[in-house]
């Protein structure tokens, strides 16, 4: 944790309610995002019992699984979802625009400018906390190797049409969310807890209900009370006042509630089975009231999601966050075509060059992240100066002075004093941005005085002799440098997955897909 | 598993009355070493090298014999001063040996005395330094490498501090490979979180040695036995805390290294610790229990008057280099820290009392150097918490075994009972090897240790 995240929260402490720790939005929201609300079984590894999704906060679906255990029920509920969610995700794949990008003609060999569709926009999914981000993935990936009758006539368990789609989709939002500064997948206490500091610790802000309680507290109430009424308050029944933002249910409310009305839905599915007279209706009766208690532990965290998101589109937007979700944009695009393609469902693992490209790409993401949050918010660049990474002042004084090279090229030297005290030794590169938006760098030259820190100008300046106009600052300006860059580009291409070298494994056709599973041996049929 | 040929720990497992002789222990691993790297079968050789032991010595030696024997080879080393380093030293052991430098087109690409060797060439593009015997160069470098013919051989220097997915890119580039590296140092890291390939075998996060034996778990493995650069005093304990499995000895025995100071001490903390270091090899000087920010004010003014005073009382150090004292200069000393704003306090703090020329850097930066006498300020001390950072086992490793004669740890009190608090608790991963010792019982280990050498001090 940041000195500066220190001081908000022993601050928020104080005060008795969060302390802002960004001053604009630094993730993309969208106007329409699609809400996901789910809660699981306890016990059962990806056996949803209900979720609410939808778009519009004051009628989303209410999906429920009136027995978790029934696979029949859960594919009914997993196509309902579906229903749901696809034409969501199909509305953004049509609207497009052009954008032209290099690729290598596979006859020539050369690097050739082709026009490819780039969605104008995307959609977005909101789930309450990264537990629903974790459950996101996990619908996913338990959806999308599964088969429809369409698919092979012959399977013997045929899901519905177009569950494994969807499990595709889900696949590609969870892996997505998981790139830094992403913003196809995001969960409320993610995105709140990097906009406010509470007076808690980071687990407890996975609780959505407490966190809001620290930003929002009640007239009256501070922030720490708030929070802990929010987490324990119970009612008579003992029943928690804002049930847990899920996919895990309250265990109160397993057992003293939703077990005996499961149990009342099986009573009367068995009658129904067993013909006895009035069943049907009995049945229905079970099926509504499991339907109103699952409503009753979703609807609080609902509100509570579109309350979160309230507050987010309070916040102006940061310049860099549309450059961001561009790449979403392409990555949206991206598996729109590889789905249109025909192309198999996602790999259970990922082949070692794979993941090798995955780690490089998120590396160097969160790189750009970190430099682009702190240029958009004078707040969060108040942390990285007071980290030492960055530092800002007045311009003193300017030196022109011009390389020792056949061409002399200008190197002016320019004072700032500052306050700050930046980690530089050497001649550190140094970077900031100019008034017309694009990068200089420097190089450290050296403290003339404590606090008057000189930096050599390298670049910014044109080809010329003498600098462009304006690209050298005049004794008064106000600037800030940076010791980190401000677009750090990506790792070395990496070999194709066909020639992946010896050291690990070879081509990963000789390693086949997991291990083989045990021979069939006579035992086997004792 | 180790190779049958390599050289046991010594006399800790058994030798009856044999004495230990460590340079011929030294010898025979590096012979055999050799015999695998050039006449082997196998398309790897994994050396693991604790520290200190002549791993840099033995990858010069290989590079000279691969060379000599006619085989184009490529040698692969983690930071631009580790290659710049490596470079210098083949230049000076030989000469007339044609070795290219590969560098980035950065300003300032590397380090100006290679100019001064006429067979070193250097250059940004590899088509340059086609046809010399030896080409050395970062993996950063190597990776941006296309199309050109492999090389017969090299050598993978640092390598367990090189990421798998770094050995990835540039694996193609060569045919057989001796990989070098120190298992006990820090591992690679990542700034995301790579949890989603753990256990696979191509974990692009792990290890390339990991990665490697993972694959290929026949190569042979070999250990070079001896430290020379840890005292009689400093290696059992580093080679019990962080090698239990795979001891070593040091080249040295007790007594044939001696720090003595011409001042007499002044009674002060700072005074007495170094006093218990010169005699013992270690010292631990502990400030009253205190929760602090990371660049806690007194812990980094007691690191700093500790080198002060280190240099103020005309420390002098005899060893098997040479038998007159050598007097203790200020480029013989490190103080080592485990974030870099620790090491920028104590930076400021070092020059406020008029000392310069001191080298302070991090754990991570520290890795492969050598002093005399280090000073550290003990990772744990003062914080609240022990994060999997905190206890990580390189950390602290690379921090207690810098020196060749003493180590002097900067502490507040309450370690033991903040990391009887905090016990590991990182998830278990399946398929991932766990590595013995983890930080937790390491730490335990050299805390035990140090606080037998403890000069409680109020400043």
């Amino acid at each position: 944790m940041s000195l500066i995240t220190t001081l908000a929260r022993m601050e928020a402490v104080r005060d008795g309610r969060a302390r802002p720790v960004a001053t604009v939005l630094h993730r993309h929201l969208s106007d329409r995002p699609l809400a996901f609300v789910p809660l699981t079984t306890a016990g059962e590894a990806g056996a949803p019992l209900g979720a609410l999704v939808g778009t519009d906060r004051d009628t989303p679906r209410l999906l429920v699984v009136p027995q978790p255990r029934n696979r029949d029920l859960r594919f009914a509920f997993l196509a309902d979802l579906a229903e749901e969610m696809l034409p969501y995700l199909d509305s953004y794949a049509d609207d497009v625009e052009l954008e032209e990008r290099k690729e290598t003609d596979p006859e020539t060999g050369k690097k050739v400018p082709v026009q490819v569709e780039l969605c104008a926009d995307a959609p977005q999914l909101l789930v309450p906390s990264a537990a629903g981000v974790a459950f996101v993935r996990l619908l996913g990936r338990s959806m999308r190797f599964r088969r429809t009758a369409d698919q092979d006539p012959d399977t013997p368990f045929p899901a519905p049409a177009r569950v494994p789609l969807l499990g595709r989709w889900l696949t590609h939002y969870g892996e997505r969310s998981r790139v830094p500064g992403s913003s196809l997948l995001l969960s409320l206490t993610e995105l709140l807890g990097r906009h406010w500091a509470t007076g808690q610790s980071n687990l407890e802000d996975q609780h959505l209900g407490s966190l809001l309680a620290w930003i929002d507290p009640p007239e009256g109430f501070p922030g720490a009370e708030a929070a802990l009424r929010a987490e324990s308050a119970r009612d008579a029944d003992g029943q928690l006042l804002c049930p847990p933002a899920g996919p895990a249910t309250d265990p109160a409310f397993d057992n003293k509630l939703l077990a005996p009305a499961i149990a009342r839905y099986d009573a009367a599915r068995a009658e129904v089975l067993g013909g006895v007279a009035g069943g049907e209706a009995r049945l229905r009766l079970a099926e509504n009231e499991l339907r109103e208690l699952i409503a009753s532990q979703l609807r609080p965290t609902w509100d509570a999601l579109w309350h979160g998101v309230d507050r987010l589109r309070g916040l102006p937007r940061g310049e860099r966050v549309a450059e961001r979700w561009k790449r979403d944009r392409w990555s949206f695009t991206g598996h729109r075509d590889r789905v249109r393609a025909g192309e198999p469902p996602q790999p259970k693992r990922d082949d070692a060059v794979t993941a090798a490209q995955k780690l490089s790409a998120r590396e160097t993401a969160q790189a750009q992240l970190e430099a682009q949050e702190a240029l958009d918010d004078p707040l969060v660049m108040a942390g990285r100066r007071l980290a030492g990474e960055a530092f800002a002042g007045e311009v003193t004084e300017v030196e022109m002075a011009w390389s020792e090279a056949k061409v002399p090229r200008p190197r002016p030297l320019v004072t700032v004093r500052t306050e700050d005290r930046p980690h530089l030794e050497g001649e550190v590169k140094l970077y900031r941005v100019m008034a017309d938006g694009r990068t200089q760098t420097g190089e450290f030259a050296g403290a003339q005085a404590p606090g008057a820190l000189v930096v050599r100008l390298t670049g910014g300046m044109g080809r010329g002799k003498t600098p462009e106009p304006g690209s050298v600052p005049e004794p008064g300006d106000r600037m800030c440098w940076t010791l980190f860059e401000h677009a750090p580009r990506g790792g070395p291409e990496l070999p194709d997955a066909e020639s992946t070298p010896w050291t690990h494994g070879g081509p990963p056709d000789a390693v086949a897909l997991g291990p083989d599973p045990d021979p069939v041996t006579e035992e086997d049929y004792l | 598993m180790i190779g049958t040929d390599c050289v046991d720990g010594g006399s800790r497992a058994g030798h009856g009355a044999e004495p230990f002789d460590p340079s011929a222990a030294a010898a025979r691993a590096t012979e055999a070493i050799l015999r695998d790297t050039l006449h082997g079968a196998h398309r790897g050789v994994v050396v693991d090298s604790p520290p200190g032991a002549g791993k840099s010595t033995l990858v010069v030696r290989a590079a000279r014999e691969l060379a000599a024997a006619g085989r184009p080879l490529m040698v692969v080393a983690q930071t631009n001063a580790q290659v710049d380093d490596l470079v210098d030293r083949l230049a000076t052991a030989d000469p007339d040996l044609p070795v290219g430098r590969l560098h980035s087109s950065d300003p300032h690409p590397y380090d100006p005395v290679l100019d001064e060797h006429p067979s070193v060439r250097t250059s940004a593009k590899v088509a340059d330094l086609a046809g010399l015997g030896i080409v050395v160069s970062t993996a950063a470098k190597w990776a941006h490498i296309k199309n050109v013919e492999p090389w017969r051989h090299a050598i993978v220097d640092e390598a367990y501090q090189m990421r798998s997915d770094a050995l990835l890119a540039v694996a193609g580039l060569f045919e057989r490979a001796l990989f070098v590296g120190d298992p006990g140092q820090l591992d690679p890291f990542s700034v995301v979180g790579a949890d989603q390939w753990a256990g696979l075998s191509y974990d692009p996060s792990a290890s390339a040695v990991t990665t490697l034996l993972a694959h290929n778990p026949q190569l042979p493995q070999h250990r070079l036995p001896v430290s020379w650069r840890l005292p009689a005093s400093a290696a059992p304990l580093v080679s019990d805390a962080f090698y239990p499995y795979t001891p070593f000895r040091s080249g040295t025995g007790h007594g044939e290294r001696r720090l003595s100071f011409g001042v007499a001490s002044d009674g002060s903390g700072p005074d007495r610790v170094l006093d218990e270091a010169a005699v013992s090899g270690w010292g631990l000087l502990e400030l009253p229990a205190r929760r602090t920010p990371r660049t806690d004010p007194e812990a980094v003014t007691a690191v700093a008057q500790v080198v002060r005073r280190l240099l103020d009382r005309g420390g002098a150090a005899v060893s098997e280099r040479s038998e007159e004292p050598v007097p203790l200069t200020a480029d013989r000393i490190a103080v080592g820290t485990a974030h870099r704003d620790q090491a920028a306090a104590v930076r400021a703090a070092l020059t406020g009392l008029g000392v310069s020329g001191v080298t302070v850097d991090t754990a991570n930066r520290l890795q492969g150097r050598e002093f005399d006498v280090t000073v550290v300020l003990h990772p744990l001390s003062g914080r609240p918490d022990a994060t999997a950072f905190h206890l990580e086992t390189g950390r602290l490793c690379v921090l207690a075994s810098r020196h060749r004669h003493a180590c002097v740890v900067v502490c507040r009190a309450g370690v033991a009972e903040l990391l009887d608090e905090h016990p590991s608790t990182e998830p278990v991963q399946l398929g991932v090897t766990v590595k013995f010792p983890d930080g937790w019982e390491a730490n335990h280990a050299v805390l035990a240790h140090l606080s037998e050498h403890r000069v409680a001090w109020r400043p």
